[in-house]
C-alpha cells in the first residue's frame, strides 16, 4: 500500500537553491579560488614549472580516479587499483628486462611491456567484476581480495626488489613530451576526455549511470546490468594498469611494496570532491579531474607557502567531509 | 483450533540451523589444523620463543580485528584504524618520559578522540561511515606526522613505558594480557550485556532499530568510539614494543583487520557476528605468515614472504565464496 | 471505546488526502480497515501511530485525548503495529527480538535464562511452542508476525494493527494467525486488520470501517454487509444501467500473447489469458490478487514456477526483460518510483532507455535521433517539462508517465503491458492516457491493462479477465463488462480458512 502520490505542479521552474549551486560548482569555485589566491601570494606560481609539476604529479591519481568514478557510478567501488598498479609496475620491466621471457629485439620488449601488463591488470578487475555479479559480493569485500592478494603477487613475482632501469622508450610515457606536453599529462588528459565522452554520448555510459541510478528500472528496461558492471571494473582495473606503468617510467624504478600504496583511498577522495557521490547514479569524470586538482592545489599551496605536507592531510581531511556533506545536504533540499 | 501437526508445519523453521555458525567453526578447525599442522612438520613451532613473539607481535592486529569486528557488526566500517593507530603511537611516545601510564592514557586519548570524531561524522552529519572515516585516517596521519616531525619519536626507556610491549606478566607478554583481557571485555558486552544485542539489532537494520525503540545514534558513537579506543591501545603497544612513535605506520592495517573480520565469518553487512571468531581470524591470518617463515626454514623450498599476502588474499576469496554460497542456499 | 479518531484532516503539499475520516475500535474487538489505495487507510494508520501529524481532528485512546508525536511514543501507550515487513532484527533469536531494549538484566548483565523464559511464556499464550534461540530470520512469515505480535503484547500492547498481514501466508498460516487474533480478542486486546481478501474479513473481523477518497464511507458489523455491498462502498458506485462503451460490434482479434496456466509462488495460482493484436485487455482483481505478479511473469521479470508463453502461437521461455523486451514487449510498472524513473536522469535519458541499442552507431549514441524522437514524444503525448534536460524527479507524476509510456512507445512495441497506468495522476491526463492507448490498440498494438478503477476497464478494455486468489475466474468479453459483473466476479473468493 501507499499513500496517494503528492503531486508536484507541472514543470517547476529549475531555479537552483544556494546549496545546490555550492554543490554544483562549488569545486569550480574552490579550484578557481586555489590559483587566485596563488597568483597573488605564491611566488612564481604562473610558470610552465608550476603548471607542469603539478600536473604530473596528479597524473596517476587522475587516471585511476577516472576509473573509479565509472565504477562508483554503478553504485560499486574498487580497493584493488593500488595493488593492481603495484602489479602492472612490477611486470612491465620484467618484460623489456627480458627477466620472464629473452626479448628478440628491444623494440618488441617496449610493446609487450606497454599492452601485456595493462591486460593484466584489466583480467583482474574482471575477476572482481565476476565476484561481484556472478557471487553477489558486496564490491568492498570482493575488491579486499586483489587489494590483498594482488600486491602480494607484485611482490612475488619481483621477489620484493627495487627493479632499477633506463629505458628511454618505455619510459616516453613519463618523462616524454608530445607537443611539449608531459606524456603522463597527455595520456591522463585522454584518459578522461575519453571517460567523459563515453558517459555524456555513448549508449554504455547511459547504462552505468542508469545501474547506479536504479538497478531495477534498468532491468525492466532490458539494460544487461550484469554485463554493465563487469565492464566498468575491467575498465578500472585496465586504468591501474596504465598508472602503474606511469609511475614507475617516472621513478625509473619499480618497488613493488610501494607503487600504488593507498591509492585506492586517494582516488576515492579525488572523486568524493569531485561531487560523485558515493551512493551511484552518477559520473561526474570532469569533477573528478577537478577534485583531484583541487586536493592536490591545496597541497601545493600548503607547501610553497611554508605549512608542512602534514597539516595538508588535515585539510584534505576536512576538505573530503565538506564536500560530501554539501553534496548531501543538496540531495536533500 | 488447527490441529497439532500442521501447526508445527507451518510455524517450524525453514531451514535448518544456519550455516553461518558451521562456517565460524570451520575458521576455528583451520586455525587449530594449521597449528597442529605447524608443530607436526617444524621443530620449533610449539617453542614457547615462537609461541610468545607470535602473540606478543600480533596482539596489536588482534585488538584492531575487534573493534573493527564490532563496528561491522553495525552495518559500518572504520577505515580510520591504522592512522589512529599511528597518531596514538606518536601522542604515547611523546608522554612516556613523564610516565609509562602518561604514555599510555595519552594513546589512548588520542584513539578515542578519533573515535568519537568519527562517531560524530557519521551519526551528526549523517556522513557515510566509508568516507567519514577515510578523512579520519588523513586527518590522523597529518596530525601524527606534525606531532612528530615528520619522523619517528623515540620512546623513553627510563619510565618502564617499553614493558607494555616488550614485557612479560606471568610468563606470557603484556599485550597479549591486554588484548585477551580486551577480547574478554568485547566478549562480554556483546554477549553478556544488553547493549551488544543493540549492536547486532542496529546492524540488522537502522530503521527497524529505531522503529523498535533502540538508541541508534548513541550506540553508534559508543561503537566508534570504542574502535577508536582499541586502535589507540594498539599504537601504544606498537610504540612501546618498537621503542618509538610512528607516524607512517600502519598503512592498510585497516583493510587487513576486514579482512580479519570478514574470514571470522562476520557479515559486512551487518547483525551478524562474532568476537570468537574473529580472534581466531585474526589468528589464522597471522599464522600464515609464521608458517611460511618455518616452511622456509627447512631450507626444502623457498617461498619468499611475500606469498603470505597471496596466501591471505585466497583464504579471504575462499570465505567470501563460502559465505555467498551459505546466502544463495537460504531461503528468502 | 479503546480508540477513538474523529474528524482526521491531512494534505500533503496542498492535496488533502484524508478529510474528517474517523475509525473507532472497541475493546477487543477485531476492526477490519478496508479501502482502494490510495483511499487513506495507511495515512491513518500512519497518523494513529505518531508517524505522520494531523492537519485536524482527535484522537482518544484508552479515554484520554492523545497527541503522538513518534512511533515509540504510540508503543509506549499501547499501540502495536505489524507490519507486512516486519519490522524486526531477522538475525536476532526469537527471545531477543522479544525484549530488544527491556532486556532482563542480573547484575547488570543479560539474563538469558529469564529472556528465554519471558519469551517462551508470552509465547505460550498464544499456544506457540518455539525454540526461542534460533534466529527469527530462519522461520517464516507467519512465525515472525506472531513473534512480532508477541513484542507488541510483552509489552502490554491494548491494540494491535496488522498492515495486510496475510499477504504473504499460506493457508495453514493463515490459520494460526487467526487463532492467535482470537486469543488477542479473549484477553481484551483489540486489532486494526487492514486485507484486501474479504474472505478473511469475514472469517475474523468483528466490524468493518471503509474508507475512500480520504473520508470514511461506512461502518457495519461484519454479519450485516454482504460482500457485494462491501466492494460497492469502497470501490464507491452506484450501480447504473451503463455497461460497456460503445466500441460498436465485438471485434474478433487474432491472439498476440497467450499465457496458460501460469503459476508461481503464493500469489500467482493458476492464470490463463489471451492479449489479442489490436486489443485492450484488461486485468481485473482486488489488490493482492495476483495481478501484477502475472504481468511480471509475461514479462519475465520474474521465473515462473509452471505454465507457459506464447507470443503469435510460438512458445517462449525469456530469462530476462531484455528478452521479452527484444520480442517487442514494454512494461510500465505500477512503482514508477522504484521500478520506472531512473530520478537523475533527464527526461531525454529516460525516455530512450529502452531504445539505447537501436540509437547508437558504433556505441556513440546518435544525438540528433535522440532528440528527434524525444521532440516528437514530448508533443505528442503533451509532456509538460522545462527541457528535455531537466531530471525526470523534478517532473509531476502523470508527466513521469507520459515519459515511460513513451518509453515503450518509441520502439514500436507488439505488446505493452501497463499497470494501472493512471495512478496518482489528474484527471485531465488519466483520460488523454486512455485516449492514447485507445488509438494505439486500434493501429495494432495489444495492450495488456491492470487497472484497481472499474470505470478505466469498463471504458477502455475490449475483454477483462479478473483474477481472484491468484486464479483467473472470469473472462469478460465485450458487452459482459459491466460493474456488477466485475464485482461479482472479483469478489468471488475462496473461502479463507478458519
Amino acid at each position: 500500500m501507499s499513500t496517494a502520490e503528492t503531486s508536484t505542479p507541472a514543470p517547476r521552474a529549475p531555479r537552483l537553491g544556494s546549496v545546490r549551486w555550492i554543490s554544483r560548482y562549488g569545486t569550480l569555485v574552490a579550484f578557481l579560488a586555489l590559483i587566485a589566491f596563488n597568483v597573488f601570494v605564491t611566488p612564481n606560481f604562473l610558470s610552465w614549472q608550476t603548471l607542469s609539476l603539478n600536473l604530473t604529479q596528479v597524473a596517476a591519481i587522475v587516471i585511476v580516479a577516472t576509473g573509479m568514478t565509472l565504477v562508483i557510478a554503478t553504485g560499486g567501488i574498487d580497493l584493488s587499483v593500488g595493488s593492481l598498479m603495484a602489479i602492472a609496475g612490477a611486470l612491465a620491466p620484467m618484460i623489456f628486462l627480458g627477466s620472464i621471457l629473452p626479448m628478440p629485439s628491444p623494440a618488441l620488449g617496449v610493446a609487450l611491456a606497454l599492452v601485456a601488463p595493462v591486460v593484466a591488470a584489466a583480467a583482474l578487475g574482471w575477476f572482481n567484476g565476476m565476484l561481484i555479479t556472478r557471487y553477489r559480493i558486496q564490491p568492498i569485500v570482493a575488491t579486499l581480495v586483489l587489494f590483498i592478494a594482488g600486491r602480494g603477487i607484485a611482490q612475488v613475482l619481483t621477489n620484493g626488489n627495487l627493479q632499477v632501469f633506463r629505458n628511454e622508450a618505455f619510459q616516453f610515457i613519463a618523462l616524454g613530451r608530445i607537443f611539449g606536453i608531459p606524456t603522463q599529462v597527455a595520456i591522463m588528459a585522454l584518459v578522461v576526455g575519453l571517460a567523459a565522452f563515453v558517459i555524456r554520448r555513448t549508449g554504455l555510459g547511459r547504462q552505468i549511470i542508469a545501474v547506479g541510478g536504479n538497478e531495477q528500472a534498468a532491468r525492466l528496461a532490458g539494460i544487461p546490468s550484469v554485463r554493465v558492471k563487469r565492464l566498468v571494473y575491467v575498465i578500472s582495473g585496465a586504468l591501474a594498469g596504465v598508472a602503474g606503468l606511469i609511475v614507475v617510467a617516472r621513478n625509473s624504478a619499480s618497488d613493488a611494496n610501494l607503487v600504488g600504496l593507498g591509492m585506492e583511498l586517494d582516488a576515492i577522495a579525488a572523486v568524493a570532491v569531485g561531487g560523485t557521490l558515493l551512493t551511484g547514479g552518477r559520473a561526474n569524470v570532469l569533477g573528478t579531474l577537478l577534485g583531484a586538482l583541487v586536493i592536490q592545489l591545496v597541497r601545493y599551496t600548503l607547501l610553497a607557502n611554508g605549512v608542512p605536507d602534514a597539516a595538508a592531510l588535515v585539510v584534505k581531511a576536512a576538505l573530503i567531509i565538506a564536500a560530501v556533506y554539501i553534496q548531501q545536504q543538496a540531495e536533500r533540499a | 483450533m488447527t490441529d497439532l501437526a500442521s501447526r508445527l508445519a507451518a510455524l517450524g523453521p525453514l531451514a535448518p540451523r544456519s550455516n553461518i555458525d558451521l562456517a565460524r567453526l570451520g575458521v576455528v578447525a583451520a586455525l587449530i589444523l594449521l597449528i597442529v599442522f605447524g608443530a607436526l612438520r617444524y621443530d620449533n613451532f610449539l617453542s614457547s620463543y615462537n609461541a610468545l613473539s607470535f602473540l606478543r607481535y600480533n596482539s596489536m592486529f588482534a585488538l584492531i580485528a575487534l573493534g573493527m569486528a564490532l563496528v561491522i557488526m553495525t552495518g559500518g566500517i572504520d577505515l580510520s584504524v591504522g592512522g589512529t593507530a599511528a597518531l596514538a603511537s606518536v601522542v604515547a611516545a611523546l608522554f612516556s618520559p613523564y610516565h609509562w601510564a602518561a604514555g599510555l592514557l595519552g594513546g589512548l586519548a588520542a584513539g578515542l578522540a578519533v573515535g568519537v570524531l568519527n562517531g560524530a561524522v557519521i551519526t551528526r552529519l549523517r556522513i557515510q561511515p566509508f568516507i567519514g572515516t577515510l578523512a579520519a585516517m588523513l586527518a590522523a596521519y597529518g596530525t601524527a606526522l606534525l606531532l612528530a616531525g615528520n619522523q619517528s619519536v623515540s620512546v623513553s626507556y627510563d619510565s618502564g613505558f617499553t614493558e607494555i610491549g616488550q614485557g612479560d606478566f606471568l610468563g606470557f607478554p603484556v599485550p597479549a594480557w591486554i588484548a585477551l583481557a580486551a577480547y574478554v571485555a568485547g566478549w562480554v558486552a556483546l554477549e553478556r550485556h544488553p547493549v551488544g544485542r543493540r549492536v547486532l539489532a542496529i546492524g540488522d537494520g537502522e530503521v527497524t532499530a529505531a522503529l523498535m525503540g533502540l538508541k541508534v545514534e548513541r550506540t553508534l558513537m559508543g561503537v566508534y568510539a570504542a574502535s577508536g579506543l582499541l586502535a589507540g591501545l594498539a599504537g601504544v603497544i606498537l610504540a612501546s614494543q618498537f621503542g618509538a612513535g610512528q607516524p607512517t605506520e600502519g598503512v592498510g592495517w585497516e583493510l587487513f583487520a576486514i579482512a580479519s573480520v570478514v574470514v571470522g565469518g562476520t557479515l559486512l553487512t551487518g547483525g551478524v557476528g562474532s568476537i570468537g571468531a574473529t580472534l581466531a581470524g585474526a589468528l589464522l591470518l597471522a599464522m600464515v605468515f609464521n608458517i611460511l617463515n618455518f616452511e622456509n626454514g627447512l631450507g626444502w623450498i623457498s617461498l619468499s614472504a611475500y606469498w603470505q599476502s597471496v596466501i591471505r588474499g585466497l583464504f579471504l576469496l575462499a570465505v567470501i565464496i563460502l559465505q555467498a554460497k551459505i546466502a544463495e542456499s537460504r531461503p528468502r | 471505546m479503546l480508540l477513538s479518531m474523529r474528524g482526521i484532516d491531512k494534505s500533503f503539499s496542498g492535496v488533502g488526502v484524508l478529510s474528517a475520516a474517523s475509525l473507532e475500535v472497541a475493546q477487543g474487538e477485531a476492526m477490519a480497515l478496508v479501502g482502494q489505495n490510495g483511499a487513506g487507510k495507511s495515512t491513518m494508520i500512519k497518523i494513529l501511530t505518531g508517524a505522520y501529524s494531523r492537519d485536524a481532528g482527535e484522537i482518544d485512546f484508552r479515554g484520554e485525548p492523545v497527541d503522538f508525536r513518534s512511533t515509540a511514543e504510540s508503543q509506549a501507550a499501547g499501540i502495536a503495529t505489524i507490519y507486512q515487513e516486519i519490522n524486526l532484527a531477522p538475525n536476532r533469536s526469537v527471545a531477543e527480538n522479544i525484549s530488544l531494549g527491556r532486556e532482563p538484566r542480573k547484575f547488570g548483565l543479560l539474563d538469558r535464562a529469564t529472556m528465554r523464559a519471558d519469551a517462551r511464556a508470552v509465547l505460550r499464550r498464544f499456544n506457540l511452542e518455539l525454540d526461542v534461540e534460533r534466529p527469527l530470520g530462519e522461520f517464516g512469515a507467519a512465525t515472525r508476525q506472531l513473534v512480532a505480535i508477541a513484542r507488541g503484547v510483552s509489552q502490554n500492547a491494548r491494540l494491535v494493527i496488522m498492515d495486510e498481514p496475510t499477504s504473504s501466508l499460506d493457508e495453514r498460516e493463515v490459520a494460526v494467525l487467526f487463532d492467535t487474533i482470537r486469543t488477542l480478542k479473549r484477553d481484551g486486546v483489540a486489532t486494526i486488520f487492514i486485507s484486501h481478501r474479504l474472505g478473511e474479513l469475514y472469517a475474523i473481523c468483528d466490524r468493518v470501517t471503509i474508507m475512500r477518497d480520504g473520508r470514511t464511507v461506512a461502518v457495519s458489523a461484519m454479519q450485516d454487509i454482504s460482500r457485494i455491498e462491501l466492494v460497492r462502498a469502497m470501490l464507491g458506485r452506484e450501480l447504473t444501467a451503463f455497461t460497456a462503451r460503445a466500441h460498436g460490434e465485438a471485434r474478433v482479434h487474432e491472439p498476440l500473447v497467450e499465457a496458460k496456466n501460469l503459476a508461481a509462488g503464493l500469489r500467482v495460482r493458476n492464470v490463463s489469458l489471451t492479449i489479442g493484436k489490436g486489443e485492450i485487455a484488461g486485468l481485473a482483481g482486488l489488490l493482492g490478487s495476483g495481478r501484477t505478479e502475472t504481468a511480471r511473469l509475461i514479462y519475465a521479470a520474474d521465473r515462473c514456477d509452471a505454465g507457459s508463453v506464447s507470443v503469435e502461437g510460438r512458445a517462449v521461455a525469456y530469462a530476462e526483460p531484455a528478452d521479452a523486451i527484444r520480442d517487442g514487449m514494454g512494461f510500465v510498472s505500477e512503482d514508477r518510483k522504484v521500478e520506472g524513473i531512473v530520478p537523475e536522469m533527464s527526461v531525454r535519458e529516460n525516455m530512450t532507455l529502452a531504445i539505447l541499442p537501436r540509437l547508437q552507431r558504433s556505441g556513440v549514441v546518435d544525438k540528433q535521433q535522440q532528440g528527434q524522437i524525444v521532440d516528437r514524444y514530448v508533443r505528442a503525448l503533451g509532456i509538460k517539462c522545462a527541457s528535455a534536460e531537466q531530471p525526470i524527479r523534478e517532473l509531476s507524476g502523470g508527466n513521469q508517465q507520459k515519459v515511460l509510456l513513451a518509453r515503450w512507445l518509441c520502439m514500436n512495441p507488439r505488446l505493452l503491458i501497463v499497470d494501472e497506468p493512471t495512478r496518482g495522476i489528474d484527471v485531465g491526463a488519466k483520460a488523454e492516457i486512455l485516449k492514447l492507448l485507445r488509438s494505439l490498440a486500434d493501429d495494432g498494438l495489444g495492450v495488456l491493462m491492470i487497472s484497481s478503477e472499474l470505470e478505466e476497464l469498463i471504458a477502455a478494455a475490449d475483454n477483462v479477465t479478473v483474477l481472484s486468489d491468484g486464479c483467473s475466474v472470469a473472462l469478460l468479453r465485450a458487452g459482459e463488462i459491466t460493474e456488477e459483473r466485475l464485482m461479482t466476479a472479483m469478489a468471488h473468493q475462496q473461502e479463507a480458512a478458519a
